[in-house]
């Protein structure tokens, strides 16, 4: 087996050395975590970006990984809910075990908007966490939820992903305003919607260039947000299409436009 | 860091995929020592695949002429299409010797996550093909990846209305390997794609 090669300004990582447990400097630990995404390394290897349940966001290196005998390939793929092990690495962390604890790709994948959805959801959480290894207890389980909810195909995969969309954003402290003015706080379902002050905004408080979402859309973004799934199902086609625009924008506007694959989500 | 003309051939070499710093290194000083002819041999190699080699016209596997080899080549049943990622994919398929029809490839999976949509492989030129009633089965052979499964039943939903018969490559165990060894998804995939034996 060749030495692993560096990846980051020329640093080689060494293998695990020999006196792992008599405390050689390394530290070795467990978690669980959802594989957000992968990128290939050298010849066998991947970098693989994890949100896991104690430590955050992780990347690490899962080695010899692509080849066929691998048993952690099929297991380090985007989607999966694994449990790990792995050590501290100078610039990367290694991974040196892992179990599948739920397969959540295999009913995604069967469909191709669903796909998308999921895809995107994966996208928000990594940008959204943005800090390597600070604990993102809530943000985890949001997104073990929706993948769940995702894979169990009971709900348009439309409003499944503005749901965690909106439920990720209100964890990370930009909840939108949506059914009180953003601006004077008075109550109920507002006319406009303005990304930039914060969501539904009253006549008065309006902005110019707000949008003039239909009422109907504001309720279905309030049952998504608080996980009324009965109020959200019985919504309009053209209350959801609205509603994913919005929530698109909203998100974008947070996280700078940096949501490569909300692009690519079907909205039929 | 080192001088003018071989720190640049080292950022080069780097480059290429799955080349880290090291090996760039490696094969930097391999080739100050190597005799001049061979590395006369490579850069004639280099240039000339550039010049020489485009993409078939029709499947979009490398070529040397407007066509490739198998598009050319009456032989071929073209009334299969085998779907790829990649010609390195084409190669690998060729060797088994096992399929005598045509392919596709489509310069990529889809990859949401990295931008690239339908829209950014050879998809069109795909459904072209197959519009001209002459190609009865399709066969997808993408990465057994979560991109290159996606892609695949992108594609199966897209050609549904043609009444194509279309198949997947089986995804199994791997010949030679110990079934206790296999992880759980692979397994499942080889339970999913079992055949019957018949006596
Ligand atoms: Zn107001
Ligand atoms: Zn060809």
């Amino acid at each position: 087996m060749t030495v692993t090669r560096g990846w980051e300004r020329g640093r080689a990582v060494a293998h695990p050395p020999p006196g792992i447990g008599d405390n050689g400097g390394v530290s070795l630990y467990r978690d669980e975590g959802v594989v957000l995404r992968t990128r290939k390394l050298g010849e066998a290897d991947r970098i693989v970006t994890l949100l896991t349940r104690r430590t955050g966001l992780v990347r690490a290196v899962g080695k010899g990984v692509r080849r066929t005998k691998s048993r952690f390939g099929a297991r380090l793929e985007p989607f999966t809910h694994v449990d790990l092990q792995l050590y501290t690495g100078r610039t990367l962390d290694v991974i040196t075990q892992a179990d599948t604890l739920h397969a959540y790709g295999t009913p995604i994948v069967a469909d191709y908007a669903r796909y998308t959805a999921g895809t995107a959801m994966l996208e928000t959480a990594e940008k959204i966490v943005i800090v390597e290894k600070d604990p993102a207890l809530r943000q985890f389980l949001l997104l073990i939820g929706g993948l769940r909810t995702l894979g169990g195909n009971e709900h348009d995969p439309r409003l499944v992903l503005d749901a965690y969309l909106l439920r990720s954003l209100a964890v990370a402290g930009y909840a939108p305003a949506l059914d009180e003015c953003a601006r004077c706080g008075s109550h109920g379902i507002q006319r406009s919607f303005a990304v930039h002050a914060g969501g539904a905004v009253c006549s008065v408080c309006r902005p110019a260039g707000s949008a003039s979402p239909a009422p109907d859309t504001l309720r279905l973004m309030v049952a998504l947000l608080r996980g009324d799934w009965a109020g959200a199902d019985a919504s309009e086609e053209r209350h959801r299409t609205e509603c994913s625009g919005l929530v698109a924008a909203y998100l974008q506007w947070h996280l700078e436009n940096g949501i490569r694959s909300l692009r690519l989500v079907e909205r039929s | 860091m080192y001088e003018g003309a071989v720190q640049n051939l080292i950022d080069e070499l780097g480059r290429l995929p799955g080349v880290g710093p090291k090996s760039a290194q490696r094969i930097a000083f391999h080739l100050l020592s190597a005799e001049t002819a061979d590395v006369k041999r490579l850069v004639n190699a280099l240039v000339e695949v550039k010049e020489r080699v485009r993409f078939c016209a029709i499947c979009g596997n490398v070529a040397e002429e407007t066509e490739c080899r198998i598009c050319r080549d009456p032989r071929r049943d073209a009334a299969v299409i085998c779907v790829v990622e990649e010609s390195k994919d084409v190669v690998a398929i060729e060797r088994t010797r096992e399929f005598r029809g045509r392919y596709h490839v489509l310069g990529g999976a889809i990859s949401p996550i990295e931008g690239v949509g339908p829209d950014d492989l050879r998809i069109k030129e795909l459904m072209t093909r197959l519009s001209d009633g002459q190609i009865t089965e399709l066969i997808l052979a993408t990465d057994p990846n979560l991109e290159g499964e996606a892609t695949a039943t992108y594609l199966a939903r897209l050609v549904k209305p043609m009444g194509l018969k279309v198949t997947r490559l089986a995804s199994g165990l791997p010949v030679g390997g110990d079934l206790e060894y296999a992880d759980e998804v692979t397994l499942g995939r080889a339970f999913e794609g079992r055949r019957s034996l018949e006596f």
